[in-house]
């Protein structure tokens, strides 16, 4: 099973890094929330997989899985919702005062000479 | 702390109080005050001589950053005496000269401030042991050189030639401390005298060339030798008593005095000897030579100042040889009787020299040559001047300058005894330099004294021409009195000064007991070359009109100068077109240098480490797992085809759903709740900013495929797996979660692992992530109602 998540996250990672480089950035946004899904599945795998019971306090189960990885997820579950909610809300704002969600077209006009 | 270290520093306490008179006294000129500085460390440095003379050096040591060896170690020797006196003395001359040079309207707080820093700088080089303070001082004459030169800041010119001398002299400067940190490696001590002391290491050492080069470099740009001269003649934008102190008489003799006294150290090199000699006598031609074409007084003076610092420095090349082989020491111990001689007479001869093209510019309102003329009646003591110190620089009996370009002519002749490297087969050369140097040398003496005061009175100068005031004339006085007296009386100086000098540089205890004397007798080769130069310089003056237009064919394109201009021109638009082609301003560009450099390093890390991969302890697939996996396989399939943007944003919901089941089958329930929660109001982020959004975008017309971007992803994806693999079969320890699987009751008294482990065992991180969400909210807030300045203002703000 691990390899296989392994695998998956590598893929989601790719595809996230592919669309991180493209123009739109809605596109950007939406591959930095697929880049948070592949890392949070790396985090996850790295403290092993199905072993043992759901860790809960539980007097007749004797191995538990990772609680440690579990705590680490959800922090950064939450710090990746508020980053990928402020970059959409930007994305609007941005539209709303440029009238453009490329990033092509986002050139400052150049100061001075 | 000594009084001598008080009296190098007393400059520069001068200077705070200088600071302070010139805001309330406004009466008197601020030279007066200045005055008493220069001419009590001269007064000072004079009671030395004879202890100097008689019981040798005089060190006093005083600890500033004994750590790393960065000590303000006083050494007096003959040779940092004699560099003491010339400055302190032509220093309190060129203070009174400046009296009556700059009026009271000048930023004369500014001048002497600038001047004291200076002063200090100049004691501080020559009077240290430690070439970490000589280093310190070295930049310090630079930049209050630099501050000298654009005194008047205001013009063009003065900015220029300024930054002109600071780039190069700090170039020389950084290149000089390196050689001086190749020195430490070698000997393991910053002391030059210790250096001296074990100079069989630096003989040995494969580094010795190195520090010769860097050392050389240094030397070179802040004494003027070829190609470094070319700063020199546009610094002479600065006010003349500036000109007559730093750039005749002092900080140019900076780099002479570095090549002096690192000549024990250095003399074995052949590297050092060559480079010495031959940059010293090409200096010396090809300045002098420089020297006859140009039409502005102080420019003539600054080409001849480049050409005098050449001569010295291919007589302390010669006198470097005295040092290499001990068998014809005599011979070449003239070579740096020679040199400290020569030090002493350009200093008086040159600052006089600049003085006097002063007091022209003062009364006749013009420097240049063409229109001046005819002035010998109206100031017949600025002509005595001029002939007796240009009569010197030209080398004419009886001045001093004859003198020690007769001992400098002998040195050449005497190369041909050298018993060192390939010196003794080009010795022809040599001397056939030296004179060459010497004619042209006499030729733009002669035009000096021949343009300004003698042919026909002109009448077109600005202002009509005059004897100067007293003031003026008392400094470039006494300096011509004493180009006489020592042309007349050598020996006055030989037994205190040059002995002593001579011997520091030689580094020997052994008297030398020199003789100076005007007559060598008949068979002196260097007699002959003096009477030819007189002959040959005296006809080329004559039939100067028939052979001046060689100088057509030195066009701007060959010249250094141009050379630096272009170089400086060329290093800007280099570097911008750098930068321009680096940073594009586009963000897909930047993601790629970072994406692209993270691959390539990883691979590269791999290459040479090695990632050890095993395949086993992994747990069962489940169909359940396997249907999940298909699903987030073919959502992501379709957001990165689709061109609609609804349809990626439904996919990217779908993965994070999936993300949630696969919490679920993890046995990750908080997580999987937590997961559920957020994705929904993602989703629904999402598709609010999607009512907003524009109806057609580039995102919905073409989405193609870029190659590089899709190696690059692949090379993350590839890197990523290839990691984490990695990093899961080899674990170095045990997981530290049994601790909180056994005390998640005993401690915490909770059952809820994760939920214990967020608010108790790692509850920081919990509270920074509340802050996280809580600045986030804060910010989106921001964002929706800040109001920014309407399209149309920022328009008119950049047009």
């Amino acid at each position: 099973m691990e390899l296989v998540t392994i695998i998956l996250s590598g893929i989601l990672i790719a595809s996230a890094t592919y669309l991180i480089l493209s123009k739109s950035v809605l596109r950007i946004i939406i591959g930095i929330s697929i880049l948070s899904h592949g890392v949070h599945l790396m985090i996850l795998t790295m403290g092993q997989l199905k072993r043992g019971n759901v860790p809960v306090l539980d007097d007749s189960v004797s191995t538990y899985t990772d609680p440690l990885p579990q705590a680490l997820i959800l922090t950064a579950i939450v710090i990746s919702f508020a980053l990928t909610s402020f970059s959409l809300i930007l994305l609007l704002r941005n539209y709303k005062e440029l009238g453009t969600d490329n990033t092509e077209d986002m050139k400052g006009v150049p100061h001075g000479d | 702390m000594t009084f001598i270290h008080i009296a190098i520093f007393l400059p520069v306490i001068a200077a705070i109080a200088i600071a302070i008179i010139y805001r309330y006294v406004k009466d008197v000129h601020l030279g007066w005050f200045v005055l008493p500085v220069p001419a009590v460390i001269a007064a000072y440095l004079f009671s030395l001589i004879p202890t100097v003379s008689t019981d040798g050096p005089i060190h006093q040591n005083l600890n500033l950053m004994p750590r790393i060896g960065m000590n303000f170690d006083v050494y007096i020797d003959g040779l940092g005496l004699l560099f003491a006196i010339l400055i302190s003395g032509i220093g309190a001359l060129v203070v009174l000269y400046s009296i009556g040079y700059l009026s009271k309207e000048e930023k004369l707080g500014n001048f002497y401030v600038y001047l004291l820093i200076f002063m200090t700088a100049m004691l501080g080089i020559v009077l240290n042991d430690n070439v970490l303070m000589l280093y310190f001082f070295w930049e310090l004459t630079s930049i209050s050189s630099f501050l000298l030169i654009a005194f008047w800041y205001t013009r063009d010119k003065s900015i220029y030639g300024a930054q002109k001398s600071m780039l190069i002299t700090f170039f020389g400067g950084f290149m000089m401390l390196g050689g001086f940190i190749v020195l430490y490696i070698i000997t393991g001590t910053f002391s030059i005298r210790e250096m001296i002391g074990n100079v069989d290491l630096i003989i040995d050492s494969n580094l010795a060339p190195f520090a010769v080069v860097l050392i050389l470099l240094g030397a070179f740009t802040k004494s003027a030798q070829f190609p470094f001269y070319i700063w020199l003649p546009d610094a002479m934008e600065a006010p003349t008593p500036v000109s007559a102190y730093l750039h005749s008489a002092t900080m140019v003799k900076a780099g002479l005095y570095l090549v002096a006294r690192f000549t024990p150290v250095f003399a074995f090199s052949e590297l050092w000897v060559w480079i010495i000699l031959l940059g010293g006598l090409i200096t010396l031609v090809w300045a002098s030579f420089n020297a006859i074409k140009q039409d502005d007084l102080k420019g003539v003076l600054a080409f001849s100042t480049v050409s005098q610092l050449g001569l010295i420095m291919s007589l302390l090349g010669v006198g470097a040889l005295a040092v290499a082989t001990g068998a014809n020491e005599e011979i070449f111990t003239v070579a740096v009787v020679a040199a400290v001689f020569h030090i002493i007479n350009h200093a008086t001869f040159k600052g006089s020299l600049f003085m006097v093209a002063g007091i022209l510019d003062h009364e006749t309102g013009t420097r240049s040559i063409r229109k001046l003329g005819g002035l010998l009646t109206l100031m017949p003591i600025s002509f005595t001047m001029t002939l007796v110190t240009a009569l010197s620089m030209a080398g004419i009996p009886p001045f001093n300058g004859f003198l020690s370009k007769e001992l400098f002519l002998e040195a050449m002749f005497e190369i041909s005894h050298a018993n060192f490297s390939a010196l003794a087969d080009w010795s022809v050369l040599f001397p056939i330099l030296g004179i060459v140097g010497s004619i042209f040398t006499f030729v733009y003496s002669l035009k000096l004294i021949h343009g300004v005061f003698f042919g026909d009175r002109s009448y077109d100068t600005p202002k009509e021409p005059h004897e100067a005031p007293a003031l003026l004339l008392i400094s470039p006085i006494i300096l011509s009195a004493l180009v006489i007296i020592f042309g007349l009386f050598p020996n006055i100086l030989s037994g205190t000064i040059i002995d002593p000098a001579a011997m520091s540089i030689l580094g020997t205890d052994t008297a030398l007991n020199t003789q100076i004397s005007h007559w060598h007798g008949f068979n002196n080769p260097a007699l002959w070359a003096t009477v030819a130069i007189i002959v040959i310089g005296g006809v080329m003056y004559i039939f100067r009109n028939s052979w001046m237009f060689i100088y057509d064919y030195h066009k701007e394109h060959f010249t250094l100068n141009y050379l630096y201009e272009q170089g400086l021109l060329y290093s800007q638009l280099g570097s911008k077109k750098a930068t321009d082609g680096v940073m594009t301003g586009f963000f897909r560009d930047y993601m790629v240098y970072i994406f692209g450099f993270f691959v390539l390093f990883s691979i590269i890390t791999t290459f040479f480490t090695g990632l050890p991969i095993t395949f086993d302890d992994f747990a069962d697939v489940g169909i359940q797992d396997m249907v999940l996996v298909i699903i987030i396989l073919i959502s992501l399939a379709i957001i990165m085809m689709t061109r609609s943007r609804m349809v990626s944003i439904i996919m990217l919901g779908a993965i994070g759903f999936s993300m949630a089941l696969f919490f679920a089958f993890f046995r990750a329930p908080d997580l999987a709740l937590t997961q559920l929660s957020i994705e929904t109001v993602t989703t629904t982020l999402f598709l609010v900013c999607f009512y907003h959004l524009p109806k057609k975008s580039k995102h919905e017309e073409t989405i193609k495929f870029k190659f590089t971007n899709f190696i690059i992803s692949v090379g993350v994806g590839a890197v990523v797996i290839l990691f984490g693999l990695s990093a899961y079969s080899n674990r170095l320890f045990e997981s530290i979660s049994q601790f909180h699987i056994e005390n998640v009751y005993e401690l915490a008294a909770g059952g809820n692992m994760v939920n214990v482990i967020l608010v108790d065992f790692r509850g920081y991180d919990t509270l920074m992530e509340t802050l996280v969400f809580g600045i986030a909210g804060i910010g989106i807030y921001a964002l929706m109602k800040a109001k920014v300045k309407g399209k149309d203002d920022n328009n008119e703000e950049h047009a």
